[in-house]
């Protein structure tokens, strides 16, 4: 079979050139295909929908640039839900990569609906140690992290003296791209300090998640871009996952033919090699 | 005794661990809190050597010349210029504030190479998807089918092509039905061995059973 | 402001003004109060700030206000309730909040807690271990403040076992009796079998194909610190692969991740050099710590496989979202590829691009398996007979769930 064999011997860079074009093209050309909200990130969106006015909520933003385009959507929408809210944001980073992103989203959101620094939210900034920060954080937030971001004692930030462990915080939103993240954050904290937890995870992560949001120690789960685009229509801020999911329909479709075209060559090889 | 010492230090801090996890008193606790807190100053504390293996090994390799000694070079002064801007120029108490260098330095280079590496999954997985995914048995043609109804039922386009179709077969819920139950299944089973394999391992390293890794010659 | 005059729909005059006005002066001459202090508003403060409300009668106060020490814990919680005001329903023309507050004993000072919304009759308080703490419950609105009602003293101590974590415990207790029963009777001399790992024994395989077409071997200890069991496995093993590579006179070339795992790695490799006899081949630089940040690392290893091209690829450990790229860029070199990973994610990578993939626990067993040392072959059984006790409590309690009995999941239902 000359074609199969052709095929089989195509460069691989001609197949990374047409899932470039697949991903660029509807970028600049949108289709606006519509979008359906599963029960996870149905649930995520209540969760947060349920945490009372006024009330202080923390998040951890697990992730670096690599994952940005998955996680940063989802946790702008997250933040903008929860300042629509009125709900103060105590924000953390596990991942060296994340304070700058994280910042850039509070500071962003945060002047945009007229949030002040130190009293409506205040980023805690990385602590390396990864899990073992974990239960230190959970026993006392300002032992953990003695000063913010920018070096600031946390003693002088109205916000951290009305929550220094989670028995003041009516809700943990976690976005997570891996190692420390999520399943982590359960092991440790979750269940040690009877916290109400939320998760958003890269697409490839979201899977393991899954146990953990059936046996109700997370309350939801926004998976990958596809759940950010998702969160994005629940809150009715459409943003740049919705706009992604667009060029992420036609990639996946891309590689479903591929699958199903790599298969037809071998099974009429097979056919004629009997 | 020198060879006894870091195996029963070993004992000692997994026992005391493991004991506060049961034991909320402070006698336990506390001691294990102050022994967490040392972990992530040891762990930081590693960056110092691993920043002096690197110059070791690339900077002799630079020096002498040897192969690619030229992305040697790159590599130590993009370190060492990195190193300086963090340590000098990151913005005092500002940091990473607007219009710092190092702002600039992990805006416009640190950003776009990291995601440009984790961009290349998406062309890896198209040509990985190409090569190597063939259904040679039943069991691969139950994971084909899975994978392609997941890969469609969480897209938009998925929605689109069977949002007529009754709820109970549309791709989306197929999708999410795949992910709740049979995938959760599986994992649970992978994650509780490989959860076991995890306990055996550390009783084995606290209890001193594995210890080749504390063994100077064999 | 307090949270409870947030609360009030009445309309703000000028009086109301007033603490905010002072507030703000003196935080402009910089004598403000610590945050600490400034949120430890007085009842006094709250009760001059509603006098300006027009005249509504104060709310029916709150009752029974019980405090008792905070379960499991270390003596740091103290856990309030008490009985809603009848007033609480009547709607917010007659009731905005409850005021909580503390004090050493009923004579004072008191010290403000927390201010709640109505329907909220729980309160948990973090206190000093061994204080004795009476508290008081004052139900708030515009026209006043109720008579507080004051609950008996209470001390919070700490407890010297979690009770919620039972199950837990006897699970482990069960875990390490077996683990111990079967070690030793490995070590009594009892064969214990161990199913044939494919790609564990491909390893030597791999190992002599670099070494026939004379190139190295690449070993990838994963993407994780010391502390992961998985590196600490992977470590393991490393030292079985490099006693191969000595006896084969192969290069091994080991890029690490972390600094410690990098130490572990040399003396790893180094011992493996000695139990073949071969320590003078040890060359510590084939062991190297590349960088922590994970795709710097992956761009490093790229190089190496499309510059150096080893023969062999061996990924062992805990990887994320590298492990295709590896896996893609080591089949584009034409290696032979080993990889071994227990998280559960990146395992369909792995299977799909590389020749052998060990699953899960496989990775944990690989050292006892390459090794044969009873006392680790004993662990292993030790932890599939776990599994087998793991599986008939799950048949167990899925019966008992579908008959109605759910007293053996809330054993398991740890806190």
């Amino acid at each position: 079979m000359a074609f199969g064999d052709t095929l089989e011997k195509v460069d691989r860079r001609w197949i990374f050139l047409v899932v470039a074009l697949l991903v660029v093209i509807p970028l600049l050309f949108p289709l606006r295909l519509p979008l359906a909200v599963s029960g996870p990130a149905r649930n995520f969106y209540q969760a947060v929908e349920a945490v009372p006015e006024g009330s202080i909520v923390v998040l951890a933003g697990d992730f670096d640039p690599a994952s940005a385009p998955e996680l940063m959507p989802m946790t702008s929408s997250a933040v903008r839900h929860l300042f629509r809210k009125n709900v103060r944001i105590i924000a953390l980073e596990l991942w060296e990569g994340g304070p700058p992103l994280v910042d850039r989203i509070l500071h962003e959101i945060g002047d945009e609906m007229g949030k002040k620094y130190g009293v409506d939210y205040v980023n805690l900034g990385y602590k390396s140690g990864r899990e073992a920060v974990m239960p230190s954080f959970g026993n006392s937030f300002s032992r953990t992290f003695p000063n913010d971001y920018s070096g600031t004692p946390v003693g002088k930030l109205p916000l951290m003296a009305e929550a220094d462990n989670f028995t003041k915080t009516a809700l943990f939103v976690n976005i997570s791209a891996g190692y420390p993240g999520t399943k982590e954050w359960v092991q440790q904290v979750q269940g040690r300090f009877d916290v109400k937890m939320v998760s958003g995870s890269t697409a490839v992560q979201a899977p393991e998640i899954y146990p953990y949001l059936q046996s109700g120690q997370v309350l939801g789960l926004l998976g990958g871009m596809a759940g950010a685009a998702e969160y994005e229509k629940s809150i009715e801020y459409p943003g740049p996952a919705t706009k992604g999911m667009d060029a992420q329909s036609s990639a996946h479709m891309f590689i479903v033919v591929l699958i199903l075209l790599g298969n037809a060559i071998y099974f009429s090889r097979r056919r004629a090699n009997r | 005794m020198m060879n006894l010492l870091p195996v029963v230090l070993t004992a000692i801090v997994g026992i005391l661990i493991i004991l506060s996890f049961f034991i909320p008193h402070p006698i336990v606790a506390e001691p294990a809190q102050v022994l967490q807190d040392w972990a992530i100053v040891i762990v930081a504390s590693g960056y110092v050597l691993g920043a002096a293996n690197v110059y070791k090994i690339n900077g002799e390799a630079a020096i002498k010349q040897q192969k690619d000694w030229i992305y040697k070079w790159v590599l130590l002064g993009s370190m060492t210029g990195m190193m300086v801007i963090g340590f000098f120029f990151s913005g005092g108490t500002q940091f990473l504030g607007d219009g710092s260098p190092f702002k600039w330095a992990y805006d416009y280079l640190y950003v776009p190479m990291q995601a440009t590496m984790f961009s290349l999954l998406a062309f890896f997985i198209a040509s990985a998807a190409f090569r190597a995914f063939r259904i040679r048995t039943v069991d691969a043609a139950l994971l084909a089918v899975a994978a392609l109804v997941v890969m469609v039922g969480r897209v938009p386009i998925g929605n689109l092509m069977t949002h007529g179709l009754p709820e109970s077969i549309q791709l989306p819920t197929m999708a999410n039905w795949l992910l709740e139950w049979p995938q959760n299944a599986a994992k649970r089973g992978i994650a509780i061995g490989a959860g076991l394999g995890v306990m055996a391992t550390g009783l084995r390293i606290i209890l001193g059973i594995e210890r080749s890794h504390m063994r100077e010659e064999a | 402001m307090p949270a409870c005059v947030t609360q009030s729909r009445r309309h703000p005059s000028f009086l109301d003004f007033v603490p905010s006005l002072l507030l703000a002066l003196v935080l402009v001459l910089g004598l403000a109060p610590p945050p600490a202090a400034a949120a430890q508003d007085s009842l006094a403060t709250t009760a001059r700030t509603l006098e300006a409300a027009p005249p509504v009668a104060a709310p029916a106060p709150a009752a029974d206000v019980v405090g008792v020490d905070g379960k499991n814990d270390s003596g740091k919680a103290i856990e309030l309730s008490w009985s809603a005001s009848p007033d609480e329903k009547a709607g917010i023309a007659t009731f905005t909040a409850y005021l909580v507050e503390r004090a050493a004993s009923t004579a004072g000072p008191w010290t403000r807690v927390d201010s709640l919304p109505r329907g909220t009759h729980k309160k948990s308080d973090t206190v000093e271990r061994g204080q004795t703490y009476v508290y008081r419950v004052t139900a708030l609105g515009p026209g006043g403040a109720a008579a507080p009602a004051v609950s008996a003293p209470v001390k919070a101590v700490a407890q010297w076992f979690n009770t919620g974590r039972v199950s837990i415990l006897l699970a482990m207790l069960l875990f390490f009796v077996l683990v111990i029963v079967f070690t030793m009777r490995a070590q009594a001399g009892e064969k214990l079998f161990v199913r044939r790992i494919p790609g564990i024994d491909a390893i030597e395989e791999a190992i002599g194909r670099a070494t026939e077409m004379g190139r190295s071997v690449l070993y990838v200890p994963g993407i994780n610190d010391i502390d992961d069991i998985q590196t600490m496995a992977s470590l393991n093993i490393l030292e079985s692969v490099s006693k191969i590579t000595a006896r084969y006179e192969t290069p091994i070339i080991v890029p690490c991740n972390y600094p410690v795992v990098m130490t572990l790695a040399q003396e790893m490799v180094k011992n493996g050099y000695v139990a073949a006899g071969r320590a003078d081949g040890y060359d510590p630089d084939s062991v190297r710590y590349v960088t922590t940040e994970q795709f710097a690392y992956v761009a490093a290893i790229a190089g190496i496989m499309l510059r150096d091209k080893p023969a062999a690829n061996i990924y062992l450990g805990s990887f994320y979202a590298e492990s295709l790229l590896l896996a893609e860029t080591g089949f584009s070199t034409g290696a032979i590829q080993i990889a071994g990973t227990a998280q559960v994610a990146q395992l369909p990578f792995f299977v799909v691009a590389c020749d052998y993939t060990l699953i899960g626990e496989e990775l944990y067993a690989a050292g006892a398996y390459m090794s044969r040392e009873p006392r680790l072959l004993g662990s292993l059984k030790g932890s599939d007979y776990m599994k087998v006790a793991i599986i008939l409590v799950i048949v167990v309690g899925c019966v008992l769930e579908t008959a109605g009995v759910t007293s053996f999941k809330q054993f398991f239902a740890s806190q």
